[in-house]
């Protein structure tokens, strides 16, 4: 008996050093341990019907930063963004359950307003959808939903966030052209624009570049590394040089699991992984 | 980590077969100029000129194959944008060459002073107490050249321990035969330049050590991502144990 009672006492001894000592080592290699947190997922499970597409996401998303979440089509990276701004609610079949928090509140909690969360939190999707308006109007489009009409408080915001998506000198003298007689990559920066427009503190973008050319694609990246100086970035990419290129940090997903999230030097050079370095270095996993 | 089964599973084709003949390549080499090294020595030793002058031609030979594995490293780089272990791979094999190359180097140095002392434009110092110790540590040196060629063939991080640990004993050598020579020297000042040459060749055979230590720090670094560089032998087989 004695025995037993002395062997019990020594194995929680066991475990709690073990606590200690994965609760330290996690302190050591937290990549985010000298970040503001912006975005806090915790055990978040998403389900399309019957079948899961996102399963026990824990994941901090670092204030003003840029966050890459890349990983093979399918592994639920899309799925995870437009949880961000409730995107999913506009699924049916979509069911949450889990906690995404910004400023300490839980987004999915009931009677959130979900409207101001989505003014919150800008989103840029892959084919630029600039509406049939004027480009100025596109811009506006955010601020006159919110009733602001004074036109030189309109002309203030439009030329600001043009500015900040390094557009305004392409279109400062067309600004009441059609926006959709523009180039694929201005009409994007365009999308930017009008998602800065309401001064959001998150951007989300969904693979903004895969739908553009080189060049366009490069005045994007330039674009996103100028925007995280005000905003929260996350985007999601199959240009896994693109990750590598804009993103401060990188979150690998595979099947619904978040594999592994660090720098994103760490990433692309040394990754933890076994899964993550046969995606990044194109291997049958 | 990286070992030599994941080499070949892209699902290109196209980059395994370019990420093979690198690394075949760069084994080459480095068994080009492991014979360069034998040979210079052998030359030394046996006052062997014309052995020497073949030494001395092969350079190009070693120089040439730098050239072109630099080249094809250029080529993956700017157009497979290699990410974690082929990156790694690739950053190995461009530093690694480097080293070779310089190996190459003291191999012809030691070659150009043994073809001087064979056809007698130096004379070669008496007492074989120099010429023993200096066949111990070119061997020595031979050997950590070779194990640290298959320590990167291998991808073995346990191997490169052991050749960088014989590095500490190559440079006690190379202290213990200078410290012979400037004894030399002063007994018999009339010779000094003659004694110089040899100690020059010496320290070639130290600096090989080096490169090979070199080469195994690179092993590492493409097995397990981690910088060894300037620090201890404890401490770089602490740091790469605990990692594996």
């Amino acid at each position: 008996m004695t025995n037993l009672i002395s062997k019990k006492s020594s194995e929680t001894k066991v475990t709690e050093e073990v606590v200690e000592n994965s609760a330290a080592r996690s302190a050591e290699n937290n990549p985010l341990a000298n970040e503001k947190i912006a975005i806090e997922v915790e055990k978040l499970n998403l389900y399309y019907g019957d079948k899961q597409a996102l399963y026990d996401i824990d994941l901090q998303i670092p204030e003003k930063k840029v966050t890459a979440f890349i990983g093979p089509s399918g592994c639920g990276k899309s799925t995870l963004l437009r949880c961000f701004n409730r995107m999913n609610d506009l699924v049916d079949i979509a069911k949450i359950n889990g906690e995404i928090r910004m400023d300490g509140q839980n987004i999915y909690q009931p009677g959130l307003d979900v409207a101001e969360l989505r003014r919150n939190v800008g989103m840029v999707f892959q084919k630029p959808n600039p509406f049939p308006k004027s480009i100025y109007e596109n811009v506006a489009y955010g601020l006159r939903l919110q009733g602001i009409n004074k036109k030189r408080t309109l002309d203030e915001v439009v030329e600001w966030a043009l500015k900040g998506a390094a557009l305004w000198d392409e279109v400062k003298d067309r600004l009441q052209d059609n926006a959709l007689g523009m180039s694929g990559g201005q009409q994007q920066r365009l999308c930017i624009a009008r998602a800065i427009a309401v001064q959001p503190e998150v951007l989300l973008l969904d693979e903004p570049a895969s739908a553009l050319d080189p060049i366009s694609t490069l005045k994007i990246e330039e674009l996103i590394h100028d925007l995280k100086k005000d905003y929260t970035i996350v985007i999601v990419t199959h240009n896994m040089q693109q990750a590598a290129r804009v993103s401060d940090y990188t979150a690998f997903m595979y099947i619904g699991d978040l594999v592994e999230f660090d720098n994103t030097d760490k990433i692309f050079t040394n990754p933890s992984q076994k899964k993550t370095e046969d995606y990044i270095t194109g291997r049958y996993g | 980590m990286m070992d030599n089964e994941v080499l070949g599973q892209h699902i290109s084709q196209q980059f395994n077969a370019d990420l093979e003949n690198i690394r075949e390549d760069v084994l080459a080499m480095g068994g080009l100029v492991e014979e360069q090294m034998s040979m210079a020595l052998e030359a030394f030793t046996k006052h062997d000129s014309a052995m020497a002058q073949q030494v001395i031609d092969n350079d190009d030979k070693v120089n040439d194959l730098e050239v072109k594995i630099d080249e094809d490293c250029t080529k993956i780089l700017a157009k497979r944008q290699p990410a974690a272990g082929d990156l790694r791979l690739i950053i190995t094999v461009l530093k690694t060459i480097t080293d070779l190359e310089r190996i190459g180097d003291e191999a012809e140095k030691i070659a150009r002073l043994a073809k001087d002392i064979a056809t007698g434009k130096t004379s070669a110092i008496d007492g074989k107490l120099h010429y023993g110790a200096m066949v111990h540590l070119g061997e020595h040196v031979k050997k950590m050249l070779h194990d640290a060629l298959d320590a990167f063939a291998r991808m073995d991080v346990e191997t490169a321990l052991q050749v960088a640990k014989l590095d500490n004993q190559a440079d006690d050598e190379y202290n213990a035969i200078s410290r012979q020579l400037i004894t030399y020297m002063m007994e018999e000042p009339r010779r000094i330049s003659e004694v110089l040459d040899f100690m020059w060749s010496a320290r070639a055979l130290e600096r090989i050590g080096d490169h090979a230590n070199n080469i195994c720090e690179y092993v590492v670094y493409m097995v397990q991502g981690q910088d060894v560089r300037h620090m201890s032998w404890d401490e770089m087989s602490r740091k790469a144990r605990e990692a594996q």
